[in-house]
């Protein structure tokens, strides 16, 4: 036993060796992600464009990464063991690894940061996001026209400005079809917990919503929809599979594209941190097949997926706070440091914001 | 009315898992051993099963499957702390972590993969019945499993003559190897046991509550099912009734938020874990009662001096 014990453990430090001394002229680049990368969900799209990374850049690269973190001190830790690994360029996927990307980026200043979602900056961390209150726009039309009742169900995780974004987006675009739809809003206070979600969905339905909308990640609340015959919308990635007659569209991401020339430039050695929030018109943020819905409605869906594409924010005004206050007046556009400290809902919503 | 029978079967959901792995780890505790590796087991499970069901196509064989899958990897545990010796706690904790990542690993081909769930029953006739039609005779088959369970266990426990000598390992070891009963035996047993329950839980979640395979769904059910063992002091109806309180908060919270009530959400979220812990304490005031449900030799390593 103790023989095989010694014998594993020079093994593994043989092979660790093996590893960093291979990877000394490569470019390691390295993500942290919140969630398991079979979540098939928000931390599962990182994961496919950590994988376009390794296809595209092949031999340039090497790509290692830490799933399931959890937000908060233990972030702390990941980020500086990949820094301390050796990864060059970091990249952190998850609105709670902010502070614990800034603390550790002051530590390496040499190594190269990112950070998604979030807007705490340096000189070695760049920020980037994605636009999804474009796609949550057309949801919202989508679900105004499809659903019977005008009440739609819409689970939530936790109450971050990219949240709440989404649901003023949401509410904006399903009140410019019929101004008396409502949502009823649940918030689980997790990212990924199908079963809660599915329950979430089954008490949303039982109360009379017949449209199930979600900012959280697993496939559940979709599954439940197609079990009692209404509709829903997926997220992060298309989840038509499981849900072929329920699934309206799914707002899906696409980072591939981004990390690719994030890594490239890094590779070059042009790498600088950035600001970039991409959109609809980038590809980061798609709108997956629309199905099992009329023609009109599609061509709605389509002509406005365009319209954003063309460069129309769905914040623009006349636009008024919950409370009746003007927030926008006619035509203006909100600029994207509100919307990313976005802490209050848009008219219409029928909700209280958890602070 | 409807509305109220939908209610009830969605808690009937959400608290079977927990009492099948709370009714397994129960009988593992009476027997004097702490397997904290619950959540290992289930997600084992869950994954076995959802793996089972992908490959044969069949959900009831995914079931055997997934109650296999928990027995095997409850193994590991059992040879580690009864024959070898080792520390239970840090046993426990290790097969929960080994567990978590075994199946993401295991799981890897079965993601974005629609699962099949298992058939609820249906009996012409009755489960058409007004109101008590489909919450006594249309739930899905695990139900009826954990209720049976729960039962048996009862009358295992404190019925029969094997019962009584389990517990009696339970509440010492030494005393017990004196008589002449084989401890080591009877916790293997229990042990199995234990983990064909929380694979059994595990099944649930991917066969029945969201059928479908993804990495950590079980999203922290076998730690509550450890709890609730605790708090309900060792007795099968009241982790039962923890079981089932604990789902129902977990559902009415969630009713509550979606019917609008100004409460905060995050206040809501943490109900079920507050209500379950009152009520369950309060049920197990009775101090000299709990002294003598608690297993005294429970997570004390058992080597026979001969």
């Amino acid at each position: 036993m103790k023989k095989l014990l010694i014998a594993l453990m020079t093994t593994t430090a043989a092979m660790s060796l093996a590893v960093t001394a291979e990877a000394a002229d490569k470019l390691k680049a390295c993500w942290v992600y919140t969630g398991p990368i079979g979540d098939f969900g928000y931390s599962y799209q990182h994961d496919q464009g950590r994988l376009d990374v390794e296809k595209a850049l092949g031999d340039k690269v090497e790509t290692a990464y830490l799933e399931n973190v959890s937000e908060g001190p233990d972030a702390d830790r990941a980020f500086e063991r990949l820094a301390r690994e050796g990864c060059k360029l970091i990249f952190g996927t998850s609105f709670g690894f902010m502070d614990p990307e800034v603390k550790v980026a002051k530590k390496f200043p040499k190594v190269m940061f990112e950070h998604a979602t979030g807007y705490k900056t340096a000189d070695n961390l760049g920020i980037y996001n994605a636009r999804f209150y474009e796609g949550r726009y057309v949801l919202g039309q989508i679900a105004a026209k499809e659903s019977k009742a005008g009440v739609a169900g819409y689970i939530v995780s936790f109450p971050i400005p990219e949240v709440v974004m989404g649901i003023n987006s949401f509410m904006l675009g399903a009140q410019s079809i019929n101004p008396n739809f409502k949502a009823k809003i649940v918030w689980v206070n997790s990212w990924f917990d199908p079963g809660k979600e599915a329950d979430a969905a089954k008490a949303l339905f039982d109360q009379g919503a017949d449209i199930i909308v979600q900012h959280t990640d697993s496939t559940a609340a979709l599954q439940v929809a197609e079990e009692r015959g209404l509709k829903g919308f997926g997220q992060s990635s298309d989840m038509i599979k499981f849900a072929p007659k329920a699934q309206l569209t799914s707002l899906t991401d696409d980072w591939g594209p981004y990390y690719i020339s994030r890594v490239q430039a890094a590779l070059d050695g042009t790498w600088k941190p950035g600001n970039v929030w991409l959109g609809i018109k980038d590809g980061a943020v798609k709108l997956a097949p629309y199905t099992n819905m009329p023609d009109d409605v599609k061509a709605m869906a389509e002509a406005t997926e365009k319209k954003i594409a063309d460069g129309w924010n769905p914040f623009t005004g006349p636009i008024a706070k919950q409370d009746g206050t003007p927030w926008l007046k006619d035509g203006e556009v909100a600029d994207d440091g509100t919307l990313l400290g976005m802490n209050f809902y848009v008219k219409g919503v029928d909700d209280k914001l958890p602070k | 009315m409807d509305i109220t029978v939908n209610i009830l079967l969605t808690i009937a959901t959400a608290a079977t898992p927990l009492l099948i792995a709370a009714i397994g780890e129960l009988v593992v505790e009476r027997s004097g051993v702490l397997n904290l590796g619950v959540e290992g087991m289930m997600i084992m499970g869950a994954v076995g099963g959802f793996g089972a069901t992908y490959l044969t196509g069949s959900p009831w064989i995914g079931l055997l499957a997934a109650i296999a899958m928990g027995a095997v990897f409850s193994l590991l545990f059992a040879v580690m702390t009864l024959s070898l010796a080792t520390n239970q706690v840090a046993t426990g904790l290790s097969l929960t972590l080994l567990g978590l990542g075994l199946s993401g690993m295991m799981g890897t081909s079965f993601v974005g993969q629609p699962g099949e769930r298992l058939p609820n029953l249906y009996i012409p006739g009755l489960t058409e019945m007004p109101v008590v039609g489909r919450l006594l005779f249309g739930q899905d088959p695990i139900f009826y499993i954990s209720i049976a369970l729960t039962a048996a266990v009862m009358w295992f426990l404190f019925k029969t003559r094997t019962g009584l000598t389990l517990r009696s390992i339970g509440d010492s070891h030494t005393s017990a190897h004196a008589l002449g009963i084989q401890v080591i035996r009877y916790r293997y047993l229990a042990v199995i046991f234990g983990g064909a329950c929380a694979g059994l839980a595990g099944g649930h979640l991917s066969l029945v509550y969201t059928p479908q395979w993804v990495e950590n769904m079980s999203a922290g059910r076998g730690w509550i099912a450890l709890a609730l063992v605790v708090f309900a002091s060792w007795r099968p109806w009241r982790v039962l009734a923890g079981a089932y309180i604990f789902g129902a908060v977990w559902i009415g919270q969630l009713h509550a938020q979606a019917f609008g009530i100004p409460v905060p959400s995050q206040f809501l979220s943490s109900l079920p874990y507050l209500a379950t812990i009152v009520v369950l304490v309060l049920i197990s005031r009775n101090k000299r009662l709990t002294m003598m449900n608690t297993p005294a030799s429970l997570g004390q390593p058992f080597v026979p001096d001969r």
